[in-house]
């Protein structure tokens, strides 16, 4: 368990402070926060490398807040990966054994071990930087991992990959998570993977976080404006995807069934952005394959957009504009349809 | 049908430029490569087995490695602070290490000799240890490493600059101590740096004049008491003129050509490994 205590970093521009977070042993925890929020020297901080203000940090209840980096059995995994370009893949994955002055056999062995449940066996004698960015990335992830570290600090491990690429990572990430039981502190901008991977999510804002709890209570309670940003910039669904007609998929998220465009089958979680959906009173016909009857539940504006909540239920996040919600006279307690296209739902 | 060629129209400032370039290449090669075909191999030969000769050229070359290797030691560890540590003042500093090189290497001398003469506060402690720096081998290499380790200390900052920071950090979480992270990861990326500075320093040591001149003229050495070469170079035009200067000035010209290209070699067959 890592507890962190009151927390003080100067990150020259602003501070980042009162930084209170318990994560518990075992647990895939998700640091959720915009770009230059400061998420990655969080990280650095609890690793050590990054010296701070004020709090103090316990790990499996040892203080380590005045602990050098190299005595606190942390792994830390970067964006861009930070392989050593002058060792080959196995010198890289090797380099903490070393250090600790394992033997050649105990290296040997664990690096082969380490290689295989990464699926990276073939790769040992290549030097990194003729490496793609996934196999990189797991290769990052095999050295981190091999010095069995209590705790293990993923920054921004997908964000460099294409997309294909970063739903494979997941896959990989939960996989080895749920076979190694490390704790895990992943720090993202993008709320789509905090709902894949995390256990619990704490939102980090200009220094400060925001909201921690799990994904579903963002979308149910945001606690500030800028949790909220985060939970109406998506709708997100979970249920299991079965095979429907023509190839498409259906996927049953609690009262109606969406049709959606993917290779998946069983538990799939859904993303659906609040401006593809379009409203009307009457049913549309039209290509969209997906179209539902509900009730008008909520009304925010923002001014020059409106978004509203259609429940069928479940709910439905919708994106207007101002003059279009003026044009139809939305009100609560209205009945109208919804409509999307399978291909606008994405698959995660 | 025929290959499609498209050839564009050389602009008047690519003309202009190569014809420049041309000209520089020229002042800079014909002097040299002019005076190395004047001499006969057989007077070059000859020449070399000149006692004062060989012992001015070893003496040079020695002075300069050792030079060198000190500016290593010292300047290495001064380079990485430059490049991984933020402090007030630091850009005055890292001007004033490079002031060696604009000021007149006879200036450098005097300034030199005010601390290591034996009267002044340096010599008088390394006299302790019975090291004597006036008109000694200890002054040649004080009086190149004085003006050519900024070449040393620059090119090993610009290394270690060069290497991520984040290497170095994960070195640490994985469990090695900030001597260890010197020695396996900053040392090894940042290395074709400091070896290409290394070189620099040692050819700019090579030829030096000014400061040992002032410092150090006749030190001795293998027996003998000879100078640096290029002392002696200008020494033997000064006295018996340009016929008996030539060939030791071909001598230090080949030589120092020849370590330059040797060793900028062996450090890019180092990168390509």
């Amino acid at each position: 368990m890592i507890v962190i205590k009151n927390l003080k970093v100067n990150l020259g521009e602003f501070l980042l402070q009162d930084i209170n977070l318990e994560i518990n042993s075992g647990e895939y925890f998700i640091i959720l926060g915009p770009t230059g929020a400061g998420k990655t020297v969080l990280l650095e901080a609890i690793a050590g490398l990054y010296s701070i203000l004020e709090g103090r940090v316990w790990i499996n209840g040892r203080e380590i807040t005045s602990l050098n980096p190299e005595k606190r059995e942390i792994g830390i995994v970067y964006q861009d990966q930070a392989l050593f370009p002058h060792l080959s893949v196995e010198q890289n994955i090797a380099f903490g054994l070393r250090v600790r002055k394992c033997s050649g056999d105990e290296i040997k062995a664990k690096i082969n071990d380490m290689a295989e449940l990464l699926r990276i066996s073939h790769l040992l004698g290549r030097s990194p930087v003729t490496l793609s960015g996934g196999e990189k990335q797991k290769v990052a992830l095999a050295r981190a991992l091999v010095i069995e570290p209590k705790v293990l600090l993923l920054d921004e491990p997908l964000s460099a990959l294409d997309p294909e690429t970063k739903e494979k990572m997941q896959g990989e990430l939960r996989e080895l998570h749920r076979r190694l039981k490390t704790t895990i502190v992943h720090v993202t901008h993008d709320f789509e993977e905090a709902v894949a991977l995390g256990h619990r999510v704490a939102v980090l804002n200009e220094g400060c976080i925001a909201q921690v709890g799990t994904t579903e209570e963002f979308l149910r309670q945001p606690s500030s404006e800028f949790v909220a940003r985060f939970a109406l910039s998506r709708n997100i669904f979970s249920g299991r995807a079965e095979d429907g007609r023509n190839g498409n998929a259906l996927v049953d998220i609690g009262g109606v069934q969406l049709r959606v465009v993917t290779e998946s089958r069983g538990e799939v979680h859904l993303s659906l952005r609040p401006e593809d959906i379009l409203i009307s009173e009457e049913m549309l016909q039209s290509t969209a394959r997906n179209c539902f009857h509900g009730v008008v539940s909520d009304i925010t504006d923002k001014g020059s957009v409106v978004y509203i909540t259609v429940s069928l239920p479940p709910d439905f996040i919708c994106l207007i504009t101002r003059q279009a919600f003026d044009e139809f006279k939305l009100r609560k307690g209205m009945k109208v349809w919804i409509t999307f296209k399978a291909s606008a739902v994405h698959v995660f | 049908m025929n290959k499609m060629r498209i050839r564009r129209k050389t602009d008047s400032m690519s003309i202009v430029f190569i014809v420049l370039g041309a000209l520089i290449l020229l002042f800079i090669f014909v002097p040299l490569l002019k005076t190395i075909f004047s001499s006969s191999p057989g007077t070059l030969w000859d020449t070399l087995l000149t006692e004062e000769v060989y012992s001015s050229i070893l003496l040079t070359v020695y002075a300069a490695l050792i030079a060198t290797l000190v500016g290593l030691f010292l300047g290495v560890p001064l380079a990485h602070v430059l490049a991984r540590h933020n402090f007030r003042g630091k850009r005055f500093l890292e001007g004033l290490i490079d002031v060696p090189i604009v000021v007149p290497h006879s200036a450098a001398g005097i300034a030199l000799l005010f601390v290591f003469g034996k009267q002044f506060f340096l010599g008088k402690l390394f006299g302790h240890i019975e090291i004597g720096f006036v008109d000694a081998v200890a002054g040649v290499v004080i009086a190149m490493m004085f003006v050519s380790v900024p070449f040393l200390i620059d090119s090993a900052r610009d290394g270690f600059k060069a290497v991520d920071v984040r290497l170095e950090k994960v070195a640490r979480t994985l469990g090695a101590s900030p001597w260890r992270v010197f020695f396996l990861v900053s040392l090894p990326l940042a290395w074709r740096n400091i070896f290409s500075g290394s070189v620099m320093m040692w050819a700019r040591g090579v030829s030096e004049f000014g400061a040992v001149l002032i410092l150090a003229y006749h030190v001795p050495f293998l027996g003998g008491h000879p100078t640096v070469a290029p002392i002696l170079v200008a020494d033997r035009f000064a006295s018996f003129g340009l016929d008996y200067a030539r060939p030791v000035a071909v001598l230090v010209i080949l030589i120092s050509i020849i370590a330059f290209i040797t060793l900028r070699t062996l450090a890019f067959r180092k990168e390509k490994a």
